[in-house]
């Protein structure tokens, strides 16, 4: 009846896990009873859950990533102290059993279920608003992706205390991954987290290409797309490019682990280096589907805040496409180990260190961009600096693991560790805070408290280098990945000095959860009407903050790079109103059917996982059927009356007005 | 006084990663005992070294143009519509053309050179006859066949000083990674595949190794020692080896060992099945019945869905339960001190 779900599936006798288990269930109650007492679910259901509104899911993207960064970190810290007291004989207070589960959930987690829903809400958040757009190109289809997505993170949560996580490192290598030598459920776990939101994220990898490519408003040409813009187009096309691996290469292993086939199994035939070039095929481009949408932040952030037009927005634009194309033909970097000989070995290492010529270019790009501009040093700004400093020094470690010959003493290492921590900390954390502080009063209409944001940035930084330079250091004494203990009490010093930096971030982690706080505390101070708080330069600011439902009242036309601001220019400095006469708005209209088929797909997701075959047929079928039932809906659209539209804007002028002199005033004080 | 302020904070910073350099000096990469060590140390330093002349230039630039253009200097220049320059555009792309160039040269000479599979040719008049050893990780050991010696081992390696090493690197199980820091290069270990690494060690002394690659529950212990020795040390080593009363034999024995098993002791085989390397590759081919033969260690790998109970308490009674480990001596103490360098 349950497969092979029992009441023995739970973890009583861990405590760290039921500890955080019953915290997870009273939260949640305490929330299910907040929104019950305040009769909250109608709005949520209406206002949220069947939102097909870029901004929204964008938003909802970003808090689902923010409360899987808490888990994610909480596993970090758990390594990080299991390390600091597993010396010499002391087994820590992590079992391999559990630990091998956390630095598996970490990667899953951090990779996944954090830096992805980042980079993606991000784009939903921003693109279209860019590119002068009103919604994507299939909005039924971007409300399903972030279900989607959401299925998988339950998933995730799920194992903590149904069952078991993978224990098998966060690509699960085959044959580790294999039913001979992983027969618990925590493979089946990580296969139908990742293969549910995967298929959201195909799916929005197609939804921004196309509104990218077909929905620029008039005179957004390719060459006067803003460069975050640019940069997730790239990334999306990775997306559609990679995912499908991804995709396949967990299929094939669903069959080796349901089927019995033996695709990557050694008997019968199977063949392990080939799921490691698959994972990887797929592996590489992801890590610059993570990155690209962050240099795209910072090209924004820098020019924004140093007055000043993007140095050399052609190269960056190369340069972008460059690393895409790149991003492609360098998978083998992962495994030089594997034995394949000198000339491929030399092959893809020189290709790796190719990629560093454009990454570099736009590096001093950026420099380029601040000098001769008039900087200020905001929190974004400060996300900027660090990242360069920090990514170049990232960068130059990744140089190092790419000559094949270094790899043969660093590969598996610490020094690993170090590096993509480096890179990805330094460039796609510090490039998604920077993004989230500067696109914040865009979503809610008022700014981040500085002071709080600034006090993060430092924490996030000194701790980023007290935690993993001495990992650098310790992969030159031999230490590995994974280790859940080691025999040589030489290390533990600077194990333990790692620990702290993971402490000094989680302060910054704190920094910025009370910056939440205050920010919202303080709201009314902090409110922009201007929709424009930074006097930036690209589209999504010229409209008000929030931007209503429709984004723009009038489609904006766009002169050159920079549309935004030339158009501030040609109107004295200050933005252009929108005026009347306005028309009827084409909207899409909400959907139940995206979090319904999500739904189905998450019970369909943890019924493989148990083996429970008939309730898997339920979630297949409800899948389906939801799924027609959507098809054949042709209720899907609406007009906004005009003079609906006009009711909100003439309040959106109203509220300028009130406010407007004030912000006027302020605004050439800066300039002068 | 600011500036006092800061020279204050950071100055304990500077001294504190120059120790950290300093502590690098005598590690097992910074440190090597063999050619190929060496000449990867070589390699590590050299790219290391150019890659400042672009790194340094941007961590100075990054501060000093933001310090240097910063909103409240109003004596800076401000040129906001200067967003191009062929001459900028130019060195951008031409230094880190050229630094990547050098290092792409670098790549092509060192992959060959460095090449794993690559015989090392031996130096000077001392130089001995090269040896074979084969190196099989089981879960979570690893076994060293020495087949011209027909003697085994586990967890445990001997050879002589000098003397250029080929091994040959499988696996019984999943994937590891055979790898001796202070020698250099490491190679996967893979089952039904026969890899190769040769190395060679240029002074006497006992290396850590380990395995690299993670493989599981105990993969943390998967580590070995390496004696280097002289030509007398590494015979008197071999009878040694010799006196064990244990051998193994393909393939009832090797299935003993090959049964998962945590934090295991060094053991010796006097003799072994000939072509036992071969027999273990071979049982992953078609007409091997390696999948047979380990069905009943699956459930060793299980573990209460993974929670807590069996390998919580690893190291004497790990496996106790699972009715096919019949010996005991493979679940020994930890390591002792000697494996820590």
């Amino acid at each position: 009846m349950f497969g092979k779900l029992s009441l023995e599936a739970v973890p009583y006798d861990e405590p760290i896990i039921m500890v955080t288990v019953t915290a997870i269930v009273l939260g949640g109650l305490a929330l299910t009873g907040a929104i019950t007492y305040f009769k909250k679910w109608g709005y949520l259901w209406k206002e949220w859950i069947t939102s097909i509104d870029h901004k929204k899911l964008g938003i909802m993207y970003f808090i689902v990533a923010l409360v899987m960064l808490l888990r994610g970190f909480a596993d970090a810290i758990m390594m990080r102290s299991q390390l600091a007291m597993a010396s010499a004989g002391a087994e820590g207070f992590l079992p391999p059993s559990h630990y091998d589960q956390i630095f598996t959930a970490h990667g899953v987690i951090m990779i996944f279920f954090v830096a992805m829903p980042m980079v993606i809400g991000l784009m939903n958040l921003v693109v279209p608003l860019q590119i002068g757009a009103r919604d994507v190109a299939f909005p039924f289809l971007n409300n399903l992706s972030f279900w989607l997505f959401a299925a998988g993170v339950v998933l995730v949560n799920v194992s903590l205390f149904v069952g078991e996580f993978a224990k098998t490192g966060w690509l699960a290598y085959a044959p580790l991954s294999g039913l001979d030598y992983s027969p618990g459920v925590g493979v089946d776990y990580w296969i139908w987290a990742l293969q549910i939101s995967g298929i959201g994220t195909t799916m929005t990898g197609i939804n921004f290409f196309v509104t990218i490519i077909k929905m620029r408003t008039k005179g957004m040409t390719m060459f006067r797309l803003p460069i975050f813009t640019w940069t997730s187009l790239c990334a999306n096309v990775l997306i559609i490019a990679s995912f499908p691996i991804l995709t396949a290469t967990i299929a094939l292993l669903t069959l080796d682990r349901y089927l019995g086939m033996h695709f990557f199994t050694t008997d019968l035939g199977g063949n392990m280096m080939m799921y490691v070039n698959l994972i990887w095929a797929w592996g590489h481009p992801e890590v610059y589907i993570l990155i690209l949408p962050a240099f795209g932040v910072f090209s924004e952030v820098i020019a924004t805040f140093a007055k000043k037009r993007l140095f050399g927005y052609n190269t960056m634009v190369w340069a972008t496409v460059a690393i895409t194309i790149l991003s492609f033909v360098v998978w083998l970097h992962h495994f030089f180990t594997m034995g394949a000989g000198a000339n491929v070995n030399a092959f893809f290492g020189i290709m790796t260190m190719i990629i560093a010529i454009p990454t570099g270019v736009k590096i001093f790009n950026w420099l380029f961009t601040m000098y001769r501009g008039r900087l200020e040093i905001t929190s974004p700004v400060l996300w900027t600096l660090g990242f360069i400093i920090t990514f170049t020094i990232g960068g130059m470690t990744g140089v190092m693991l790419s000559l094949p010959a270094a790899n043969f003493v660093l590969h598996n290492s610490l020094f690993v560790i170090a590096h993509f921590h480096n890179v990805i900390i330094g460039g796609v954390v510090f490039g998604m805070l920077a993004g989230l502080t500067y696109w914040f009063p865009k979503a809610f209409g008022f700014t981040l408290n500085e002071k709080w944001g600034k006090r993060s940035f430092w924490c996030w930084i000194t701790g980023f280098y007290v935690a993993f330079m001495p990992l650098y250091v310790l992969s030159f004494f031999g230490a590995v990945r994974r280790m859940q203990s080691y025999n040589n009490p030489e290390w533990q010093p600077l194990m333990i000095v790692a620990w702290v930096g993971a402490l000094i971030i989680a302060a910054g982690i704190a920094c910025t959860l009370i910056q939440f706080y205050v920010s919202i505390r303080d709201r009314k101070q902090n409110e922009d009407v201007s929709g424009d708080p930074w006097d930036a330069r690209t589209l999504e600011w010229a409209t008000s903050s929030p931007a209503p439902f429709y984004n723009f009242a009038h489609l904006p036309e766009v002169h050159g790079v920079d549309g935004f601001w030339e158009a501030k220019k040609a109107n004295g400095g200050v933005p252009p109103i929108s005026e009347p006469p306005y028309q009827d708005i084409h909207m899409p209209k909400n959907t139940w059917e995206g979090p319904i088929i999500a739904l189905f797909a998450t019970i369909f997701g943890f019924a493989l996982v148990w083996h429970i075959w008939w309730l898997a047929i339920v979630g297949g079928i409800g899948m389906f059927a939801t799924f027609m039932a959507r098809i054949f809906n042709d209720d899907v659209d609406y007009y906004v009356p005009a003079a609906e539209v006009e009711r909100i804007e003439r309040e959106h002028r109203q509220r300028l007005k009130q406010k407007g002199d004030l912000a006027h005033s302020t605004r050439l004080e800066t300039q002068s | 006084m600011r500036r006092k302020k800061y020279l204050r904070v950071l100055s304990p910073l500077v001294l504190a990663s120059l120790a950290l350099l300093l502590t690098g000096c005598d590690s097992a990469l910074m440190d090597p005992k063999g050619q190929v060590g060496e000449e990867q140390r070589t390699l590590i330093l050299t790219a290391f070294g150019l890659m400042q002349i672009v790194v340094i230039p941007v961590i100075v630039m990054t501060i000093a143009f933001a310090w240097r253009y910063r909103r409240s200097n109003r004596n800076a220049t401000y040129s906001p519509d200067w967003h191009h320059s062929n001459k900028v555009e130019a060195v951008v792309w031409f230094v880190p053309c050229v630094i990547i160039a050098f290092l792409a040269v670098l790549t092509w000479y060192t992959s060959h050179s460095l090449d794993p599979h690559k015989p090392i040719q031996a130096e000077g008049d001392d130089a001995n006859e090269p040896i074979v050893i084969e190196a099989v990780s089981l879960d979570w050991k690893w076994l060293f066949i020495y087949p011209e010696q027909g003697i085994a081992t586990v967890n445990e390696l001997a050879f002589p000083v000098d003397t250029p090493v080929r091994f040959r690197v499988t696996s019984g199980s999943v994937m590891n990674s055979f790898f001796i820091p202070r020698l250099g290069s490491q190679i996967y270990a893979m089952a039904g595949m026969d890899n190769d690494v040769h190395l060679v060690a240029d002074e006497q002394g006992v290396y850590p190794g380990r395995s690299t690659n993670y493989s599981g529950a105990g993969f943390s212990e998967m580590t070995f020692d390496a004696h280097v020795g002289s030509q007398q040390d590494f015979e008197s080593w071999v009878s040694k080896v010799r006196e064990s009363s244990e051998s193994l034999t393909f393939p009832d024995e090797y299935y003993d060992l090959a049964a998962p098993s945590e934090n295991n002791e060094i053991q010796y085989f006097s003799e072994t099945s000939p072509a036992l390397y071969e027999s273990i590759i071979k049982s992953f081919h078609a007409g091997g019945d390696h999948a047979a033969r380990v069905a009943k260690f699956t459930d060793s790998y299980a573990n209460d869905f993974g929670h807590g109970a069996g390998h919580g308490d690893h190291g004497d009674e790990a496996h106790g339960d699972d009715g096919h480990s019949e010996s005991d001596e493979s679940h020994g103490e930890p390591m002792s001190a000697e494996a820590a360098e």
